[in-house]
Parts: structure tokens; C-alpha cells; sequence
């Protein structure tokens, strides 16, 4: 059509070649429906593979490979190095420590998660959107500056609270309260993020439902919106546990460190890598991978496909 | 012929969505591919413009073969049902993005936008997001856009299937004066019988993975190849044994005449302008017809009364596959 | 009237709604017993995020802009810094093109194994820093079963921020990329552009604001890490100590206010390279 005059006035609608059939129409099968499964251009070509190879290059030598390593380096020696870290009780304390503030930040930061993603999705309030964003901001800030500002307020010489409460009694920094506060800070927004997707997609039809047949407010969170949302909750859970058992920087700037009393796991690693026990070192950090590839594998098998 | 689609077939796995089917279409027609949803028709557009490619068979567009050439190299126009429209470009760069692609001078592109956009009626909006438009205007834009390169053939798959019946109407009108103005040869997918019947030259109908029928709206209608034609292009209804368009039967209360079919009204429904009369006939069968408003008085017709039936010289199916498809018959 | 998004058929269409609040058509007006939700909920977010980061920077400008001069001025801090945010920004650039990269592998490609990649993706988020640092010490350190040892150099700096920042991109950039129109880019194939001009010209603006997002998550969480290079880099002083160190001495040496205004510096640079980020890719949406 390349020389076809465009600036003409279109005509007339006059050339219709039939009129339309008569009423009842036969019904049109519905569109799109019945579509058969279909694979756009069938094999990969050479630049498929080409980035394939690529990703898949990148990923090993960068996490791939050096994981399994540590997995090798833990067990250079048989289960030597397993066997003396577990024997080692200062080390078991460091673990069961790390274990007992995961646990502890972990059930506040559900509590907090739930609690304030339910407030997000079904409530309006003003400034809501601020709180949503500000919510984000543990993740970005440095693990350190979560030491130091925990520091700077709880700290028990010169904090803004801290000499208060240290004089009711209550010691925060360098002592397990800090350590959880630190834990809990990191973590915060890991609940959220997997919650508030779910409650928006599974909306309120059934939560009104259950209202409107007589269920309180309690009744309708317990045998409605919880089992709703339990998978979300359990996703935010494993990944909490996770990010919690591995804080490093922020429990190291508010525990003191030390030894048999506020040392953690992933201070143990670092002690004795310093102190050249590389395999205790290896093993204790094999033992915290461990956790933190088992929550990725668990997450990743059983959050529903499509979702992230 | 513009299009020459020799033995082509097409397999998704175990499904065939095409069984060696050859269609020529004639330049500067407009062509409806004609079918229901799942029957391969949106696959051959597809093989025409090379975005899917046949497993075997040949496609030849203007007398060059295409078989092998990529999407870019074949100059067809492409547009698909849900517009894709480029987001983040306004009415005017979407537009000119096949111009700019062939790197036109500026002025050129400019000159050949702004008719585009008379063209389309979309002048005022040429500034704006497709997310500022309603779904007739984007279709538009994007109509627009697949005639921006002065294609060699331009191919529709479904383009009204995601508007509301309305909108629907108003651009099947729009696309036929279009087609009247510039005379590029055009193919369009449907699976709504009535909207190829209005637009289209000539229709091609295509079930499981094989072409039924070709021929003229006219030809489809009044003499189909067989059951499937007859009954996806329009209302059917059984008259002694055969298939009858229910407005194809003449009915009357005076007396009978030899061939007439005889039965009792079992039930009368007006539909808008038409009236539906159900007449249980002697052999078991119940019969539909249609009549205008305007003839019910007239026949005195009421539920419950005798009445008889013929079929209108020429109309109707006495059995199933009794006509061979008239492949190639355009 | 929204444009449906085409995903193949076959391929799991990964309908994925982003935790952004934009458009709350349910909300309700708070009650009693949500209200007092809500005000313990803040309560608790003021007293362990809100409070303590207004100390940070209460603490950093009561010294005023001497204390940021005395911070800027003193060499090892100023290296720090610098080496911070220069190795932030190429850890952030690599991982805008990786990261597209391996999400589009992940989107656009099928091949077995597909699941191992995205779980390994994954673990740098749940893999303690200590242990990332040792991890890649196994591999890029002394008796790496590759011949290189780069313990103790900026190259170390370098890879553990990459290694801990890799997830981030990709994460982002994913579930855009398998929610584009697909038919815009055959709309494209069929006007003519090549592969190359439809990636520049209609994928790209499309999925820019989702790389722009991942690659500013990633420059802040590079910016600020520690973990993983205390086993990895050595921390030497103008050479591979990075800004989180020199916070954690000036702590250790009890000198908060030094400590707050690096914080604060980093803080600064950190909002800058997050609007250079937007503008950056505004601009990649507008071209076109």
C-alpha cells in the first residue's frame, strides 16, 4: 500500500457485501479459552545457550562452588571437627544463644509482622503509606549503624534511655536484651513482606462473610484470615529464623562478646577463624549454612508455585 | 495472489493446530480466517507473519517465499488482541517506531504520523500513553502503527476480541471503510461468524487444524460444504431431516401442499424485531422459525395451532458432507 | 480496560502482586481495639528502629560540621569511604547487567536444573555474613583449589559485595520481566526490530524501574556491609577497610559522635545515588 493517498475523506460505509444473520446467533465460543499450549519459536538458539552457560558459570564460581567448599572444609577431617565443635561448651552455649535470640525475635517480629500487616491492608490511616516505606529501611541500613544507634539509646553510660533503665534494673546493651533488639531490628520487615502480598490477594469477602454470620473479631482472625495467611506467615517465620540464627555485624557492636556469656554463633566463627581453629571455625559455620540453605530449600519447595 | 499458504502444518506437541492446509489469498482483498477458539487459525496467521514457523509446507507472500524469512524481513503489519501497545511510548512514537526503526528522515516520519493519526482519528491524543486511552482507541493506535511501514499484507488476530460489543461494532464498521480506502491486502482472525460476515471479501473457515470452506460471505451462508459451515455461520434448525436456516422455512396455516411438513406451535418468543416460533412436527422433530414482527398478525399464528412448514427453494442440508470443500474456490 | 499480559501457556505465569499499598479500596476506618493495635505497633517501631536512627543523626549534627570535617579529613576515613562507595557502584553496575541476565535465564529460558538456580540465588539472603566471608575465603583465599589467593585486597572488597548483593536484581527484575506483554515485542519483530533494538527499545523501558529499584537495594546493602569482609579483606587500613569498620573503631574507641557522622555521610551518598539511580532510569523509560 505504499503510495495509497491517506488524506482522502474516508467514505461511506456503503459497500458492506452481506447483512448481518438474523438474531440468534449460534453462541461464539468464548475467546482465548480453548487455547492450545504453546511453545513461541521451539529450540533455544545459540545465544540461548550462550546465557545459559553464562548464568550458570557466574552462579557457580560465585556461590555455587565456594558453598560446597565449606562443606568440604568442615569435614576435611571426617567428623572431627563437627565432634569437638559440639563437644565444646562454650561453643554450644554460643549456639543454643544464638538459637534462644532467634527464637525470641523471631516470635516478635510474627506478633509485630501479622499485627501490623493486617493494619496496612485492611485499615485506612493516615500516614500508612510512610509507615510502608519506613518499614523497608532495616534492610538497608547498616548492620553496624543498627549497633550504634541501639547503642546511642540504650546504651547504659550515655544513652537516651539506657542509664534510666539500668538503674530500674534493666541492662540492654553489651547483655541478651541488646542482642535481641539488634536481631529483631534486622529481621523486622521479613514477616511483612511475605504477609501483606497474601492478605491483599486473598481479601476481605470472607472476613466480612464470617462477620456477618456473628463471628467476632478474634473468632474471624483465628478460623478465617489465619488460615489464610498461614503459609505466608510460615515463609516469613523460616526466612526470619534464618536472616536471626546469621546477624553478625549489629550482635557483634551491642554483645560485648563475651566469652560463655554473649557470644554467639557467628561470633565463634569469626573467634576462631582468628585464632587459627580452622576447622572448628569451618565446622561451626557449616552448622549455620546449614540452616540457612535449609530455609531457602523449604521456602522454595513449598511456597506455592508463581508466587515470590 | 498475495499470500500463497501451500501444504503448511503445524504440531504443539501432540496437538495439531494445522493438517497440511493451503489457502491463497487474493491482494488487496480483506480475508476473514474463520473458526472457533482452538482451531488453528490464529496459529496460521501467526506462520503468515513469522512468529511461529511451520513445521512443513511453504508460505509465499507477494511471490516470494517466506517460508524461512524472519518476522522483521516479511513487511507485514501485525495486530494482535490486546493492542501491544509499547507502555512507556505515547500514540505518536508508537506510531513512528517501525519508521524510526527503518531510520526514515525526521520530517518524513513526522509527515506520515500525523496522517496516520488523522487516518485513526487520534489526533488530539497523539501526545498521550496508551494507559490514557480506552481499548477501541488503542486498537486503533495500534492499527495505526502496523500501517505505519506501508506493509505488504496486514494481519489482525482477533482485534475487537477484547472490546465491549459497542466499541466492537463501531470498529468492524471503521475497519471495512478503512479497508475501502486502503486497498492493503488483509487477513483478520475471528471466531464470531457475524463480524466476518459484515467485513470480510472472502472467508475461510478452519476447524481442528483443516480449512471446511472458502468462498464469499454469500456463498458460506446460502450454500455450505457442510454441517460445520452451516452451522458456525448462523442459526440452524432441523426440517424433516434436514438442516434449515430458521428463517429459510415458510410457514402458513392455509391448507397443506404436497411437501409440506405438518405440525402444532408449541411455543412463540419475540426477541427484539424477530419472532420465534417452536412447531413440534409429526415426526417427533421440534422445529424453529423466524419471522419479522410485522408477519405474525398477518399468519394468525398462537400456541397450539396447526400449521405447515416448507423449506424456501435452494435452503438447507440434506445430509452432512454431502459438498466437498471448495478448497481454493476465491 | 487494562492490557491483559500474555504469559505462554505452559510456562508458570507468575502472577506476582508487589507489597506496595497504592490503591486501598478495602480500607477501613480504624476501631478501638485497631487503633490501640496501631499505637502499640508504633510504639514499638519508634522505640527499636524510628529512636534509635534520629539518635544517629541527633548525634551526628550536635557535633555540627566540625565533626564531619574531622571526619572527611582523617585519611583512613576518607579512603574508607571512598573505597566504600566506588566498590558499592561497581558491585551495583555488574549486578545490573548480571542480574538482568540471570532473571531473564530464569523468565525467558527452559532447561533442567532451573530450580537449583533459583534456590541458589536465594542463599546469600539467608547465608550469615561471617559465613559468606568464609565461604568465599574457601574458594578465592589462601589454598583456593583455583590458585588465586585474594585475601586482604580490594578485589576481596569487591567480591563479597558482589556475592552479597547478587540476589537483588534479580529478584526485582524476575517477576516484571515474566509479566511483559510478550505480543509487544513480536508488535516490535514484525516493525521490523531486530532482537537487539526490541531488548534497547521495548524491554528495557519496561523493565528499567524494577532494575533501577533492585540496583538501589543493592548499592545500600553493599554500602553498608560488614560481615563479610572481616574474614575476607583484613581490614587494612587506607587499603581494604571499608566505612562499616571505621564506624565499628570509632565505637570501639568510644567515640560515637565520629561514628554517627560517618554513618550519616554514608547516609548522604547513599539518598544521592538513589536519585542518580531514578533519573538514570526515567531517562533509559523516556528514550525508548
Amino acid at each position: 500500500m505504499a503510495d495509497h493517498d491517506l488524506t482522502q475523506p474516508p467514505k461511506d460505509a456503503a459497500g458492506v457485501a452481506t447483512a448481518a444473520p438474523a438474531g440468534f446467533a449460534e453462541p461464539a465460543p468464548p475467546a482465548r479459552a480453548a487455547r492450545p499450549a504453546r511453545t513461541r519459536s521451539g529450540r533455544p538458539g545459540p545465544v540461548a545457550y550462550l546465557l545459559r552457560l553464562v548464568v550458570i558459570g557466574y552462579l557457580f564460581l560465585l556461590i555455587a562452588w565456594p558453598l560446597y567448599l565449606v562443606g568440604q572444609n568442615a569435614f576435611k577431617d571426617g567428623f572431627d571437627s563437627l565432634r569437638d565443635v559440639l563437644s565444646d561448651p562454650d561453643t554450644v552455649h554460643a549456639l543454643l544463644l544464638s538459637l534462644q535470640i532467634a527464637a525470641i525475635s523471631v516470635a516478635i517480629n510474627t506478633v509485630f509482622g501479622v499485627g501490623i500487616s493486617l493494619l496496612l491492608v485492611r485499615y485506612d490511616f493516615p500516614g500508612k503509606r510512610v509507615l510502608n516505606a519506613l518499614l523497608d529501611v532495616p534492610l538497608s541500613v547498616s548492620p553496624i549503624v543498627v549497633g550504634l544507634a541501639l547503642i546511642l539509646v540504650y546504651g547504659g553510660r550515655d544513652g537516651w534511655f539506657g542509664p534510666a533503665l539500668e538503674d530500674a534494673g534493666l541492662q540492654i546493651i553489651f547483655s541478651t536484651p541488646g542482642m535481641v533488639l539488634a536481631t529483631t531490628f534486622v529481621a523486622l520487615p521479613l514477616v511483612i513482606r511475605e504477609v501483606v502480598p497474601v492478605l491483599e490477594e486473598v481479601g476481605d469477602e470472607q472476613e466480612q462473610a464470617a462477620r456477618s454470620l456473628g463471628a467476632g473479631p478474634l473468632a474471624t482472625f483465628r478460623r478465617i484470615t489465619l488460615p489464610a495467611i498461614k503459609w505466608g506467615v510460615a515463609y516469613g517465620v523460616v526466612l526470619s529464623l534464618a536472616r536471626s540464627m546469621g546477624e553478625f555485624g549489629a550482635v557483634k557492636v551491642v554483645s560485648g562478646n563475651v566469652l560463655g556469656a554473649t557470644r554467639t554463633a557467628t561470633l565463634v566463627v569469626e573467634e576462631k577463624y582468628l585464632n587459627f581453629d580452622k576447622g572448628g571455625a569451618y565446622a561451626t559455620a557449616f552448622l549455620l549454612a546449614l540452616v540457612a540453605v535449609a530455609s531457602v530449600i523449604v521456602v522454595s519447595v513449598f511456597r506455592p508455585k508463581g508466587k515470590r | 495472489m498475495s499470500i500463497e499458504i501451500i501444504d503448511v502444518g503445524k504440531r504443539f506437541g501432540d496437538f495439531v493446530a494445522l493438517d497440511n492446509v493451503s489457502v491463497s489469498i487474493p491482494t488487496g482483498q480483506l480475508t476473514a480466517l474463520l473458526g472457533p477458539s482452538g482451531g488453528g487459525k490464529s496459529t496460521l496467521l501467526r506462520i503468515i507473519a513469522g512468529l511461529e514457523t511451520a513445521d512443513t509446507g511453504r508460505i509465499e507472500i507477494e511471490g516470494v517465499d517466506a517460508t524461512r524469512l524472519p518476522p522483521q524481513k516479511r513487511n507485514v503489519g501485525f495486530v494482535f488482541q490486546h493492542y501491544a501497545a509499547f507502555k512507556h511510548l505515547t500514540v505518536r512514537r508508537n506510531i513512528a517506531f517501525g519508521l524510526e526503526i527503518r531510520r526514515r528522515p525526521k520530517a518524513e516520519i513526522r509527515e506520515r504520523v500525523d496522517e496516520l493519526l488523522a487516518l485513526v482519528h487520534l489526533t488530539p491524543f497523539a501526545d498521550r500513553l496508551p494507559a490514557q486511552l480506552s481499548g477501541g482507541q488503542r486498537q486503533r493506535m495500534a492499527l495505526a502503527r502496523a500501517l505505519a511501514v506501508a506493509p505488504t499484507v496486514l494481519l489482525l488476530d482477533e482485534p475487537f476480541g477484547a472490546l465491549d460489543a459497542k466499541v466492537r461494532k463501531e470498529l468492524r464498521d471503521w475497519l471495512r471503510r478503512l479497508h475501502d480506502e486502503v486497498h492493503v491486502t488483509t487477513v483478520f482472525v475471528t471466531h464470531d461468524q457475524e463480524e466476518a460476515l459484515e467485513v470480510a471479501d472472502e472467508i475461510v473457515v478452519i476447524n481442528e487444524g483443516r480449512v471446511e470452506q472458502i468462498g464469499s460471505p454469500d456463498d458460506l451462508y446460502d450454500r455450505p460444504a457442510n454441517e460445520f459451515v452451516m452451522r458456525f455461520l448462523g442459526p440452524v434448525t432441523q426440517l424433516g431431516g434436514q438442516l434449515v436456516r430458521p428463517h429459510d422455512i415458510r410457514i402458513h396455516t392455509d391448507s397443506p401442499q404436497p411437501g409440506d411438513v405438518l405440525g402444532r406451535v408449541t411455543r412463540i418468543t419475540r426477541v427484539g424485531f424477530e419472532i420465534r416460533v417452536e412447531v413440534a412436527t409429526g415426526t417427533g422433530e421440534v422445529t424453529t422459525v423466524t419471522l419479522t414482527r410485522d408477519a405474525l398478525p398477518t399468519l394468525g399464528l398462537e400456541v397450539g395451532r396447526e400449521v405447515a412448514l416448507r423449506p424456501v427453494a435452494g435452503a438447507g442440508l440434506t445430509s452432512p458432507a454431502d459438498r466437498p470443500a471448495l478448497r481454493a474456490a476465491g | 480496560m487494562t492490557p491483559t499480559t500474555t504469559v505462554q501457556a505452559g510456562r508458570s505465569a507468575r502472577v506476582r502482586r508487589p507489597a506496595r499499598l497504592g490503591r486501598s479500596a478495602s480500607g477501613r476506618q480504624l476501631t478501638r481495639a485497631s487503633g490501640l493495635g496501631l499505637g502499640i505497633a508504633m510504639l514499638w517501631f519508634s522505640l527499636l528502629v524510628l529512636i534509635p536512627l534520629a539518635a544517629v543523626a541527633a548525634t551526628a549534627a550536635e557535633g555540627g560540621w566540625s565533626t564531619f570535617s574531622r571526619a572527611l579529613t582523617n585519611e583512613a576515613t576518607a579512603a574508607a569511604i571512598r573505597l566504600t562507595v566506588l566498590t558499592a557502584l561497581g558491585v551495583t553496575a555488574v549486578n545490573v547487567v548480571m542480574g538482568t541476565l540471570i532473571a531473564w535465564v530464569l523468565v525467558r529460558d527452559r532447561f533442567p536444573g532451573q530450580r537449583a538456580i533459583e534456590i541458589i540465588i536465594d542463599v546469600p539472603f539467608a547465608l550469615p555474613t561471617i559465613v559468606a566471608g568464609l565461604v568465599l575465603l574457601s574458594l578465592y583465599g589462601p589454598g583456593s583449589p583455583l590458585g588465586v589467593n585474594i585475601a586482604n585486597t580490594r578485589i576481596a572488597v569487591f567480591l563479597a559485595f558482589l556475592f552479597v548483593t547478587t540476589p537483588f536484581v534479580v529478584r526485582s527484575v524476575q517477576p516484571v520481566l515474566a509479566e511483559l506483554d510478550r505480543e509487544a515485542e513480536e508488535a516490535a519483530a514484525s516493525l521490523g526490530a531486530s532482537r537487539f533494538t526490541i531488548f534497547r527499545r521495548i524491554i528495557l523501558p519496561s523493565i528499567a524501574p524494577a532494575i533501577a529499584a533492585g540496583a538501589t537495594l543493592s548499592f545500600a546493602r553493599a554500602v553498608g556491609e560488614y560481615g563479610s569482609l572481616v574474614l575476607l579483606s583484613g581490614n587494612l587500613p587506607l587499603r581494604t577497610e571499608v566505612a562499616s569498620v571505621r564506624i565499628l573503631s570509632s565505637i570501639e574507641n568510644d567515640n560515637p559522635d565520629n561514628a554517627a557522622a560517618v554513618a550519616v555521610i554514608l547516609l548522604a551518598i547513599s539518598l544521592v545515588v538513589i536519585v542518580l539511580v531514578d533519573v538514570l532510569q526515567r531517562r533509559v523509560v523516556r528514550r525508548g
